[in-house]
């Protein structure tokens, strides 16, 4: 029988970049400050992290099937969901609420609005937020193992008590399972950035306006605003989560102008908001800025007056 | 100079650069398409049972845009076959069976070039249509009134694998002056710059030793970027020059000329001899020993791989062209063409259809394309049937050259929707003309 031809359009070969790659690459980003959260805060939070994981992944499974659409689990989102919600949460948060968070971020955030890539705002932060809302454990955030109770970074910042940057770099505070350790976070952030995954525009962008604002709102003191920005899961947001790609803008200078709101709103709600937190509120809020964003900074095709060089 | 537009990096693959290419013996039928090249189907002028030799007419140019053929070989036309064609259409097709003999037709004389209008017509004559892959008939590029401020000669060859243009500015370089030659002095051009990717430093210093010897001419050594050898791409690489929406180049004074075009209108020019064979690149992951073949047009693609031992594996693809925007040929009786610059053969492994998954909005497509556009925009666009965003977006500057497609995490068929998102608004503008 004669050898039969593909026939298709070109190109006919492909660069090695897989959708499927990228979330793993943002998974293996998320492990250093994984690993940490579990030493930090002890293997009660393992327990979260297994439960927002699987709960995730089956959530997506158990829709796709109800709803008789194709299987999509193996793109790995739905794992990047749950670990990111998972980092989000207190080691100490009920089981149930932690299922219910995981369920809400895939269900309603994500396959509501038409599965990965569609939906508006990231289901993860936005899931955080229901719970902020919906369970007032999350009030209650956990302290590492071996530390007494005390107030979070942000509220002593908010206080006039700036902590130990040392503290704060090696995760030493109380706060969310992922969101304390700024050495493991940053390790992950270039990770992420050496593989091309992100590019610098966002972070630098986000972190830099929140280091400014706080310095020139709180005393124009260094430390302090340093202090803000190794706290209240900046990094974690400003590396993995502002810049998703579902829910941020395409264009560069989108990204420069989408992470400057970011820093203006997160250091907004800081300073002069209600809690002493901000980032998953400037986060969300943004995202529904991005459309808008995009529209204004579209460069211009070829021969149109813009050509970049 | 430092123009410079986005691209992407592509494997280079060259591996039959610098060897030295062979000529295959014509001993097997040809089929000569009458649709080589862009414009209407030549007219064939030969029957079944005509004696022909190399360089005899065997079909003649259509009225408006076309170009002649010339028989391959010496030897017996057997008959006028059906051809199907990469649009999906069939064509005339003169067989013709070889008698090993080669001789060449009595009647080739160089031709006599006194005036612009004598040029053009010995251009057209030539049967020579764009090299480079495109197979526009050369002839109607320089019919022109307009000023032309520049040759730009393309040797950037940015495609992976393909090194015949390679072969040409390295070996072919005085056919290639020759024709630079009488173009600069009948049609008063008033400056050639040869446009000539990093990677080949060997041609980038033959075509300089070209320059030094006079004429406005200078060599221009573009990053290796792919798309850099795209008519847009490389005008405004060269020159600085913007050509727009629905322009030529010669709407800013240039035109665009493939150095393999022009070594085979040198020969022509100085012979007379006609486009009758063509240096291709034959490689791949299924060819056994690559290389650069000099084979008959007309020859069938499955004896010129033949020609390279053959395949190595069951091929998976066959492609006329380069792997980044070449066609699929679906049988291996298909023969090689004026524009065949290269015949890759891809194993199966390598032919194997990617799994598509939903878009990440990730923006890789925006940020890799040389013309600026965003191809989610663009399907968005014809998905809801907006013609006139389509308009804005510069759909229709796309070259289809596949940048974004290439590093789509999510495998989406992105050069197949630009397609369909140019034709609708090709359509609609149509009909928005007649309204």
């Amino acid at each position: 029988m004669e050898n039969k031809l593909h026939i298709s359009v070109s190109p006919h070969i492909h660069g090695k970049k897989t959708t499927m790659g990228i979330m793993l690459d943002v998974i293996i980003a998320l492990l250093p400050t994984t690993i940490a959260g579990i030493i930090i805060f002890g293997l009660r939070s393992l327990l979260v992290i297994g439960v927002c994981l699987a709960t995730s992944v089956l959530s997506e499974l158990l829709f796709n099937i109800i709803t008789k659409r194709k299987q999509t689990i193996s793109d790995l989102s739905s794992v990047v969901t749950g670990l990111i919600l998972a980092l989000n949460l207190p080691a100490n948060v009920p089981v149930w609420q932690a299922v219910i968070g995981s369920a809400f971020a895939i269900i309603v955030v994500k396959c509501l609005f038409g599965g990965l890539g569609k939906n508006v705002v990231n289901p993860a932060l936005t899931a955080r937020v229901f719970m902020l809302v919906a369970f007032s454990s999350l009030a209650q955030v956990s302290f590492p193992v071996d530390a007494t109770a005390g107030a979070t970074p942000l509220v002593s910042i908010a206080e006039g008590n700036v902590p130990d940057l040392m503290d704060l770099f090696l995760g030493k505070t109380g706060g969310s399972i992922g969101e304390t350790c700024s050495l493991a976070l940053l390790i992950g952030g270039i990770y992420l950035l050496i593989r091309k995954v992100i590019t610098w525009q966002i972070p630098v962008a986000f972190i830099g306006t929140v280091f400014v604002f706080s310095f020139f709102v709180q005393d124009f003191n260094a430390t302090t605003a340093l202090a803000s920005v190794l706290s209240g899961g900046l990094l974690l947001g400003a590396f993995f989560m502002a810049t998703d790609y579902v829910t941020r803008p395409v264009t560069k200078l989108g990204q420069d102008i989408y992470g400057i709101i970011l820093g203006l709103l997160t250091g907004i709600f800081r300073i002069y908001g209600p809690s002493a937190e901000g980032v998953s509120y400037a986060i969300i809020i943004s995202n529904l800025l991005v459309p808008i964003i995009e529209k204004y900074t579209m460069p211009k095709p070829f021969g149109k007056g813009g050509e970049r060089r | 100079m430092a123009f410079s537009l986005k691209g992407i990096k592509v494997p280079h693959r060259k591996n039959t650069a610098g060897a030295p290419a062979e000529r295959m013996v014509a001993d097997k039928k040809v089929t000569l398409s009458t649709a080589m090249h862009i414009g209407r189907p030549s007219i064939p002028v030969v029957k079944a049972g005509d004696h022909v030799c190399v360089g005899t007419l065997v079909a003649k140019e259509a009225e408006g845009l076309s170009s002649p053929v010339y028989s391959s070989v010496s030897g017996n036309v057997t008959g006028i076959s059906e051809i199907l064609i990469s649009n999906g259409s069939k064509v005339p097709a003169i067989v013709i069976e070889p008698d090993g003999e080669m001789t060449i037709d009595e009647n080739i004389t160089p031709p006599v070039i006194d005036s612009k209008e004598s040029l053009i017509e010995a251009i057209k004559a030539s049967g020579v249509v764009g090299l480079g892959g495109a197979g526009f008939p050369t002839y109607a590029k320089f019919a022109t009134d307009k000023r032309i401020e520049y040759l730009v000669v393309n040797g950037a060859e940015c495609e992976p694998y393909i090194t015949s243009d390679t072969y040409t500015m390295l070996e072919r370089a005085d056919d290639i002056a020759y024709a630079i030659d009488v173009l600069v002095k009948y049609l008063n051009i008033e400056k050639v710059v040869i446009g000539v990717e990093k990677n080949k430093p060997d041609a980038i210093r033959k075509m300089e030793e070209l320059a030094s010897k006079g004429g406005n001419m200078s060599v221009c050594a573009l990053p290796s970027r792919y798309p850099q050898g795209g008519e847009k791409v490389l005008v405004y690489s060269t020159t600085g020059r913007k050509i727009g929406v629905g322009k030529l180049p010669i709407d800013v004074g240039c035109v665009v000329c493939n150095c393999t075009t022009l070594a085979t209108l040198g020969t022509f020019f100085k012979t007379g001899m006609p486009l009758v064979e063509k240096c291709i690149t034959v490689d791949g992951s299924a060819v056994k020993s690559p290389k650069n073949v000099i084979a008959p047009i007309g020859a069938s693609v499955g004896d010129v791989i033949e020609f390279c031992g053959g395949f190595s594996s069951n091929p998976g693809k066959v492609l006329y062209g380069g792997p980044m925007m070449g066609i699929t040929i679906p049988d291996l009786n298909q023969p090689v063409l004026k524009q065949t610059n290269a015949l890759i053969a891809l194993n199966e492994k390598d032919a194997a259809p990617r799994k598509e998954t939903a878009c990440i909005q990730c923006g890789t497509c925006l940020r890799n394309c040389p013309m600026g556009i965003s191809a989610t925009e663009v399907i968005r666009a014809y998905n809801k049937g907006e013609y006139d965003r389509l308009e804005k977006l510069g759909s229709n500057l796309c070259m289809e050259c596949g940048s974004c497609a290439f590093n789509c995490p999510a495998n989406r068929p992105l050069v197949q929707m630009h397609k369909l998102a140019k034709s609708a608004l090709r359509e609609w503008k149509e009909k928005e003309a007649k309204a």
